[in-house]
């Protein structure tokens, strides 16, 4: 990153480097980006002419939305998070195999996580949801899939990590590119949650 | 001083030759001109568009222009003068003026900024390649749904709209995380926040409002877009969907966006009449207070654009209440400009003249928009010339006046010389009574019940005389900026040399050279006040004496400038081609992006920033 | 002469030359907003005058305080004269922030009342009209009492209406600024509006939301007429059309039936039902044509029928075939005759 940026920290005005303080203002507006899909999908609920729907009728009797599944998927976004914090950890106290690792362990799950994103996109589309379908499909599909965006880019971005630590090594003073990586992650699994309540767990 | 200071000359030699030059910087003073000569050339495109509008509707039935050229002309004239001018102008400012007003060398992020102009300048080439290939945008510049539906506009029209405005979002959006970090982060020593100019205060509210309303019309543009392209119904009525779902994104974003409008302009004239009057401002942390405020709150408006929508009297009182709360501030701030000349010694430069003007017109403009603030009287008034009239009063007889003291103020800190000071009253003086003769009738119109956005009416409607009178002063306003015009370019050559501080002002800009050294400071400043300047020049002897003891103590200043990268430009023709795709195929869409996502890994591999 | 004297006398003269200009036109304004012959439209000029005068007022005083500022306080433009170095009030800055609160409270409060006041339910004797707009014309249904007809409406004088605004297609808005404020019209919802005009007479109205090409022509117009009339108006509307009785006019009808105009135009009593676009069952009895932008002459309906597109740009009434001039003038002979 920004050798300017992380060189000269000390002497800014709020005594954070401007990365940091971009990334919390781009995330702000990622909140108003996320609030505004949610917010539609909210005021959307229960305004299908035509099903399937999530919470009742088929394929589960309670709906097209599996649950369980949901709770697993879920569950991996969360512990990929724990990784990301000891991949920081790590990189903070200069130990550049253990970076690798949980940069790699962080990717990984992310990677599980779109997995289980996928194979459930392909079973509503065999049960007849698609995008277009009706506003259930329309909302979801563009909430979770952009969503599913940012997990790919935050996946491609902790790939990078995890090459340019493999070729160059990412040295504490530098560690600073990690913190950002682990902000944006972050952000991406704490909106999941927020996703997974409101769609998942709360029923119409 | 130190060994870097030789060094210096060189950099700046190199930094500013030929055209390469200027498509690879990074210094945010030549980004503020980029910005500021491109808004002006689509200032004269959307005036020539108003020219047009205005003679079609001298008279009844015009046939000046038919009904799709008359609808393509209003929609393109407000998404021109919004996007391309008033905000671009607001940000050539931002630009060039806000590290010379905190005491810094750079902005945060110098190639992102470099970044926001060329999406920018693509966001508009995009907009208007639409007339090229005959498909303007013709649904008015807030395009309600459902009008906007392939249905009801099959053609690629809306489809400019939808991926114009996205690009311009993203680099607005762009330029307000740089300045955001900029104001907080980049200020000199003892400028603390309240120390501030209220310029650059305003600046701020502004950039907080682009990257939290920008977002909400990205997700309205976004669903419009997949209605368009792939067949969702997030706008279709018989799906179940709210008809009313656009026009709530919409003005979320789009209320901020008023205020994103004015605010820069309140900024400018809250410098300017302090200046000019040798007094500072009346009731700083009042006037930043109200402008903070009216920011916050103007979130919470939105719906008094759709009083006639039928949301109900609970909605529509609780709307009401809202914004007549944000008419509070605004008068809060109106009251302390006035406080602030009042017992001054006023010098009445061009540049006062356009702050007086401002204030002037921005209380009709205001008033006009009480009037609007309440439901009853809106059903009449809304989507009528009454309207329009109110518009024009806050844009023009407010941003635009604003602009001008701004351009009029910093002109010769920008060039190093005066613009001339007659021809800058004649055009003030031609303008005012313009403007006044162009859109006051317009609240004759909007009582007599003439509706906004119409082609063409009929001589038994009662409205010729009014629309003849706004169309003669819609001219006397285009020759008052060809006399901006003549003035602007016989000045950079011919102008009377300014010096650093011509005005006598009170803020940190005019401690410089004029035009700026490329690193602006030589030393940065340490400053003691919000006037710090105004220290410097009528400090007593003792506080002379131990400000000059102060900077003996400080040492040398380690300068480093961003040297000039061409990635900016080529990331914003990745974002050009894949915008692009969607009116191709998809293999466009995905060179686009891979083209952003190589350009993005250069740039953070780039050596030297 | 002094520049200043000068430039007054320019003002003075280009003043005068506008309110002359305008003052031509001053003679009528059958569209205003603020003459308003219904309970609806009164209840918003009351608001209306209360906030007009608050912002004369307000106007008056505050543009006189920056002027006398101005004038008091300006020196040379060379002078550095510096005054007194005041940096704020804080009782005064206070009391300036409480004023307009408290003058906006004078406006909030006739502004609720009167919200709640329009919003009321119609009363239950209200005649109720179902208002759908089209591009870009408007359809009139009065569903109690059988009449469907287009871009006319006849209300009788003091009884209250009830229109009920929908569309299937893009956003409009009903407006009649004489009898009061105006209501979106609106696809997947429906709006009411209800008003008792009081005083008789024909009032304009027009679409106020921008809705495609020929958005500055969609029109209508409201009569408002003794009880009596109305009943008249409302009897002869429900029964079929008086049969054609000269030739060219019996012409006319089989011309109607063969022309391709059966596909989107009712005229009760006939085999053409289609209600797609406006009916035309008493349409020689209508004022205006065309959604009540042409006076209802033979010429005008000639001149429509001859090329729709011409007069209402993309207007969405496409005649099949091309019609000679001679089954033109049939046509409109058999359509003025459908009183």
């Amino acid at each position: 990153m920004s050798t300017a940026a992380v060189a000269h920290a000390e002497e800014t005005s709020l005594g954070q480097p401007h990365l940091k303080i971009g990334f919390w203002t781009f995330l702000g507006s990622e909140c108003f980006f996320f609030g505004s899909l949610i917010a539609t999908y909210m005021s959307y609920r229960g305004h299908s002419v035509a099903g399937p729907f999530p919470h009742h009728g088929p394929p589960h009797g309670t709906g097209i939305l599996n649950i369980p599944v949901t709770s697993i998927s879920s569950f991996v976004l969360l512990t990929s998070s724990l990784a990301m914090v000891l991949a920081l950890a790590a990189c903070q106290k200069g130990d550049r195999k253990k970076t690798s690792f949980w940069l790699c362990m962080t990717a990984f799950f992310g990677l599980i996580f779109l997995g289980f994103q996928a194979y459930e996109f392909t079973e509503f589309y065999h049960n007849g949801l698609s995008l277009t379908k009706n506003l259930f499909g329309c909302t979801f599909f563009v909430l979770t899939g952009f969503h599913g965006a940012h997990v790919s880019i935050g996946v491609l971005w902790l790939l990078s990590l995890f090459v340019i630590n493999q070729r160059e090594g990412i040295p504490v003073e530098k560690s600073l590119s990690v913190e950002i990586a682990g902000l944006y992650w972050h952000f991406v699994d704490i909106v999941w949650i927020v996703i997974f309540t409101l769609v998942y767990l709360i029923p119409d | 001083m130190s060994t870097k200071a030789a060094a210096l000359p060189r950099l700046q030699e190199e930094a500013y030759k030929g055209a390469w030059s200027w498509i690879t910087t990074v210094d945010h003073k030549r980004v503020g001109i980029l910005y500021g000569m491109t808004a002006f050339s689509f200032f004269l495109i959307g005036g020539m568009e108003a020219l047009i509008i205005r003679t079609q509707l001298a008279g009844p039935e015009g046939t000046v222009v038919t009904a799709g050229t008359f609808n393509a002309l209003f929609t393109m004239h407000a998404l021109t003068m919004i996007f391309l001018v008033i905000m671009p102008l607001g940000a050539a400012f931002f630009n060039y003026m806000i590290p010379l007003m905190i005491g810094a060398r750079d902005v945060a992020f110098p190639r992102l900024n470099a970044l926001s102009y060329w999406v920018f300048l693509t966001g508009a080439l995009f907009l208007n390649v639409s007339f090229l290939v005959g498909t303007p945008p013709d649904v008015g510049w807030f395009a309600y749904a459902p009008l906007t539906a392939k249905a009801f506009s099959p053609t690629h029209a809306v489809d400019y709209y939808i991926f114009g405005l996205q690009i311009l979002g993203i680099s607005s959006m762009m330029a307000g995380f740089n300045f955001i970090v900029t104001i907080l982060n980049m200020r000199t020593p003892g400028m603390t926040m309240m120390r501030l100019p209220v310029f650059v205060w305003m600046t701020l509210v502004v950039q907080f409002l682009v990257v939290l309303a920008f977002p909400i019309i990205t997700v309205g543009l976004i669903f419009l877009q997949f209605d368009r392209f792939f067949g969702t119904h997030f706008y279709e009525a018989s799906a179940g969907a709210d008809p009313l779902l656009w026009q709530h994104l919409f003005w979320l974003f789009g209320h901020p966006e008023v205020y994103i409008l004015i605010l820069p302009a309140m900024g400018i004239v809250s410098e300017v009449l302090p200046t000019f009057s040798h007094k500072p401002l009346f009731g700083a942390p009042f006037v930043i207070f109200s402008g903070v405020l009216i920011g916050f709150l103007g979130f919470g408006v939105w719906s008094h654009h759709m009083f006639t929508t039928g949301l109900g009297p609970v909605a529509d009182a609780a709307f009401s209440t809202t914004t007549m709360m944000i008419a509070v501030p605004t008068a809060v701030k109106i009251f302390n400009w006035i406080a602030t000349i009042w017992g001054g010694r006023i010098r009445l430069t061009t540049a006062m003249l356009y702050a007086l003007g401002f204030i002037a017109m921005f209380i009709i403009g205001g008033l006009s928009g009480v009037m609007h603030a309440s439901p009853p009287v809106d059903l009449q008034q809304q989507d009528s010339y009454f309207v329009v009239a109110h518009i024009h009063y806050v844009l023009f007889g407010g941003s635009i006046l604003g602009l001008f003291a701004g351009i009029f103020y910093w002109y010769p800190k920008m060039t190093g010389r005066l613009l001339d000071e007659r021809l800058g009253k004649l055009q003030f003086w031609l303008q005012m009574i313009a403007l006044n003769v162009t859109f006051f009738p317009m609240h004759f119109l909007g009582v007599d019940g003439m509706p906004r956005r119409i082609y063409t009416y009929y001589g038994t409607d009662g409205w010729n005389g009014w629309n003849m009178v706004a169309t003669i002063g819609s001219y006397v306003l285009g020759l008052s900026v060809m006399i901006f015009l003549f003035n602007f370019f016989r000045s950079l050559r011919a102008g009377k040399p300014a010096g650093a501080d011509p005005w006598d002002g009170a803020t940190l800009e005019w401690t410089i050279p004029s035009p700026p050294p490329l690193y602006n400071f030589a030393r940065l400043p340490v400053v003691t006040s919000a006037r710090p300047f105004w220290e410097v020049k009528y400090a007593s002897a003792a506080q002379k004496a131990q400000m000059e003891k102060a900077e003996k103590e400080r040492g040398a200043d380690h300068i480093h400038i961003p040297p000039p990268s061409y990635w900016p430009i080529v990331l914003a023709f990745g974002m050009a081609v894949f915008f692009a795709g969607w009116f191709f195929n998809y293999y466009v869409n995905v060179a686009g992006v891979l083209i952003v996502l190589a350009a993005t890994f250069a740039w953070v591999y780039e050596p030297g920033h | 002469m002094s520049i200043r004297r000068r430039r007054f006398l320019a003002l003075l003269v280009l003043a005068g030359t506008c309110a002359a200009l305008a003052g031509c036109e001053m003679v009528s304004h059958p569209r205003s907003t603020i003459s308003p012959v219904s309970d609806f439209g009164w209840a918003i000029q009351d608001v209306y005058e209360q906030i007009f005068w608050w912002c004369v007022g307000i106007f008056v005083v505050v543009e006189s305080v920056l002027l006398i500022a101005i004038f008091r306080f300006r020196v040379r433009e060379e002078s550095h004269e510096r005054p007194e170095q005041v940096h704020g009030h804080t009782k005064l800055e206070i009391a300036w922030t409480i004023l307009p609160a408290v003058i906006l409270v004078f406006i909030a409060v006739p502004t609720i009342r009167t919200i709640f006041a329009v919003a009321a339910p119609a009363p239950q004797d209200a005649i109720r009209v179902n208002v759908t707009g089209e591009q870009w014309f408007w359809r009139f249904e009065y569903p109690d009492l059988g009449v469907l007809t287009a871009n006319e409406l006849h209300v009788p004088v003091g009884r209250p209406v009830e229109v009920s605004l929908h569309s299937n297609n893009v956003l409009h808005a009903f407006w009649i600024p004489r009898v009061g404020g105006k209501r979106d019209v609106m696809p997947g919802r429906t709006n009411r509006q209800v008003f008792t005009v009081q005083k008789p007479g024909l009032y304009h109205g027009q679409c106020a939301e921008f809705c495609g090409a020929s958005h500055a022509l969609m029109r209508f117009d409201l009569v408002a007429e003794d009880p009596t009339s109305f009943d008249r108006w409302v009897e002869r509307q429900k029964a079929p059309p008086p049969a054609p009785v000269d030739a060219r006019a019996k012409e006319g009808a089989t011309t109607f039936l063969t022309a391709g105009c059966i596909a989107c135009h009712r005229i009760q009593g006939t085999p053409s039902q289609s209600t797609i676009g406006p009916d035309l069952s008493h349409v020689g009895s209508r004022a205006r044509i065309a959604s009540g932008i042409l006076d209802n002459t033979p010429e005008n309906l000639a001149r429509w029928i001859h090329d729709p597109q011409a007069v209402k740009p993309e207007a969405k009434m496409i005649i099949p075939k091309k019609l000679s001039e001679n089954e033109i003038e049939a046509l409109v002979a058999y359509l003025q005759s459908l009183q």
